[in-house]
């Protein structure tokens, strides 16, 4: 709530496609900012859509939450169902199928984000006018570079759909397993773009590294903090994003929380409410809510786990960590490099799995074990954890839902770095300028957030900044034309 | 290869009561196997799908349309730098004519854009199906549309069309 001796800056951008998010950005009465925060749509009735159907319409069902990353949902929900019927170890078929599915999904969201968001930013700089720093500006000046992200995104959603399916009705996954397996006449296209992805995966993290460096001392301190760091792990501590157990390290690197099992993660997080925010705000119990925030996403999964298991993405994290004596990374424009070396990563594990047997197997779906009427299931989807929390009654039919999706963890981060970047660019001057607004955009895209929980039809808004004032009067508006 | 056929690309989430409108215009053409004719529908319009029209003669746009003339509308679209400012903030969707501009200046394509814009009414719930006035609107586009398609006469059904921006009826 603003005072009497502070002004309010609201950023509100409006996009057709993604609902909407708000930076209010509040200013004492020395026009210093006091306080940023990012609002941020959520999926409020989410919940009450699924309350009362049955469980294993839930891998599909939940695919609705989110336009951007249905297969994210897709698996986490299956992977929960398997715990429902008691399905205790998929066949191999069914957890390689279902983990191609998911790398495929890492691979093409990480292209996406760094080659056609993120690369406007670094390429041209942050305050590049908003005309050129788009992808269409990409392509008139590195055409190359934006056929790599096409071609990287299009072969990452042609193994989703050699493996889930439907783009719309994705259903791969079921309780237990996958419904089919990869032919040989599906797995031999994919084959031939291998070494290529690999190649464009490895000058992908060369330019994000070279970015990162040349722009040092940009980059930072641009928006960046120390924090905890929160991800799943393997139980040998390497990065597992389809299956793990949760840890979490404070700034320096000093573990928080180990090898917690995803169904006992009510033990060591909490959500806190805020009145101002539909969003909640996961922290660690242990370090309450004041501290208890966390990083999500590739960041902290570069920073939590202790090895890759793919050679070319370990040595590309081992020459990552090398920038900080081997501790972990609190830079936020760091996310972009290892956003890349995850992308490396996951195009390995892809031609690990299209070379192995497995996947042209018949034995589909494990075995049922015993029925529970709860379970939780952890993911990490391309933006950072996701958990999903079901309950579900003797008529198999949903009764409570919990999910804690990766934007939400890093809801505090970003409002932190907006903060930070607010705090540098005002300096005393109550305007929103396209600078300002620039540079929060640069910020919080660090992050990759998801803000696509509500509808997209046409004739929504663009982009709109307003200031107002401590009675909410107007002072400013910067609208950017669609 | 030479460009040939009609892609119909419909999106929008079904999850989310008539923003489903794309996607069951295009489970409705699926049904009508119309020669010539392919069909794909999504969550959002992405990068990829530059590289998927660029082996079409045609694309067909169709999306839910919140705001604008009923039962539906059909224009031409052109692709356009200025109307394809593809990504902002966090956006992780594209529009059609920036579709079709990277397509051109990719890969060296350029098929005829269209796009279909569906009334629709209920939007801020989550819900599956669509509203009664909503359905009513996507029978008479899938009339129109595979109307034309089955004709080959596509390009002359434009003039039945009010195609002004200010008043795009049929």
């Amino acid at each position: 709530m603003s005072t009497a001796n502070t002004r309010r800056i609201v950023i509100e951008p409006l996009t057709r496609v993604e609902g909407h998010g708000k930076v209010t950005i509040l200013l004492d009465e020395n026009n210093r900012v006091e306080q940023a925060r990012l609002h941020i749509v959520e999926f409020r009735g989410f919940e009450r859509f699924i309350q009362g159907r049955p469980f294993w319409e839930l891998p599909v069902l939940v695919q609705r939450l989110c336009g951007i990353c249905p297969v994210s949902h897709h698996l986490c929900a299956a992977k929960a169902i398997d715990g429902i019927v008691g399905a205790e170890k998929l066949t191999p078929t069914g957890e390689k199928m279902r983990r191609l599915m998911h790398y495929g999904q890492i691979y093409q969201s990480h292209a996406l984000h760094f080659f056609h968001l993120a690369s406007p930013d670094l390429l041209f700089g942050f305050d590049a006018p908003v005309e050129k720093r788009n992808v269409i500006g990409v392509i008139a000046e590195h055409p190359d570079l934006a056929v790599q992200g096409v071609m990287m995104r299009k072969f990452g959603q042609e193994i989703i759909k050699a493996t889930a399916g439907k783009k719309v009705h994705g259903t791969g996954a079921i309780p237990g397993g996958i419904n089919k397996n990869l032919s040989i006449e599906e797995r031999d296209p994919l084959l031939e773009d291998m070494d290529k992805m690999l190649e464009w995966s490895r000058s992908a993290v060369k330019i994000a590294k070279d970015y990162t460096l040349e722009n040092l001392d940009q980059v930072a301190s641009f928006g960046s903090f120390d924090s905890n760091h929160l991800s799943i792990v393997r139980q040998d501590g390497a990065m597992d994003l389809y299956d793990g157990n949760l840890r979490a390290i404070d700034a320096t690197g000093e573990p928080i929380i180990d090898q917690v099992d995803p169904l006992d993660y009510l033990d060591v997080i909490a959500e806190e409410v805020r009145p101002w925010s539909y969003m909640k705000f996961p922290f660690l119990k242990s370090v309450g809510p004041e501290e208890g925030w966390y990083r999500v996403g590739p960041l902290a999964r570069i920073n939590t786990c202790d090895f890759i298991d793919t050679p070319e993405a370990e040595a590309a994290r081992e020459d990552f960590l090398s920038l900080t004596d081997g501790k972990p990374s609190n830079v936020t424009m760091a996310y972009h490099w290892a956003r890349m070396i995850e992308a490396l990563h996951a195009a390995e594990k892809i031609q690990q799995l299209l070379h192995d047997a497995d996947l042209q197997g018949d034995d589909l779906v494990a075995d049922f074990g015993e029925r529970r009427e709860e379970y939780v299931a952890i993911i990490e989807a391309p933006r950072g954890t996701l958990l999903h929390h079901y309950k579900v009654d003797a008529n198999d039919q949903v009764t409570m839902a919990n999910l804690i999706v990766s934007t939400t963890c890093n809801n505090e981060p970003m409002n932190r770095t907006v903060r930070e970047i607010a705090s540098d660019y005002i300096s005393g001057v109550p305007e929103i300028t396209e600078g300002l607004l620039n540079n929060i955009e640069v910020g919080i895209r660090a992050y990759d957030p998801c803000l696509s929980c509500a509808t997209h039809a046409l004739g929504q808004m663009p982009l709109e900044v307003t200031l107002m004032d401590h009675r909410g009067g107007l002072l400013d508006r910067l609208a950017r034309p669609e | 290869m030479t460009p040939s056929g009609t892609l119909i690309l419909g999106w929008g989430n079904p999850g989310r009561l008539d923003d489903g409108l794309g996607p069951a215009f295009v489970e409705i053409l699926q049904t009508l196997d119309l020669p010539g004719v392919e069909v794909d529908s999504d969550y959002q319009l992405q990068i990829e799908d530059a590289a998927e029209v660029a082996s079409f003669q045609r694309v067909v746009f169709v999306d839910a349309d919140r705001t604008g003339a009923e039962p539906f509308w059909l224009r031409r679209l052109d692709a356009s730098p200025s109307g394809a400012r593809a990504a902002s903030f966090t956006t992780h969707s594209v529009s059609p004519s920036a579709i079709l501009t990277m397509s051109r200046e990719l890969f060296d394509a350029e098929p005829e854009g269209w796009l279909l814009g569906i009334r629709g009414y209920e939007f801020s719930d989550f819900g599956e199906g669509l509203s009664d006035r909503a359905r009513r609107n996507l029978r008479q586009a899938v009339e129109f549309v595979s109307s034309a398609l089955r004709t080959g006469n596509f390009q002359s059904a434009e003039p039945t069309v009010d195609s002004r921006a200010d008043s795009p009826r049929l």
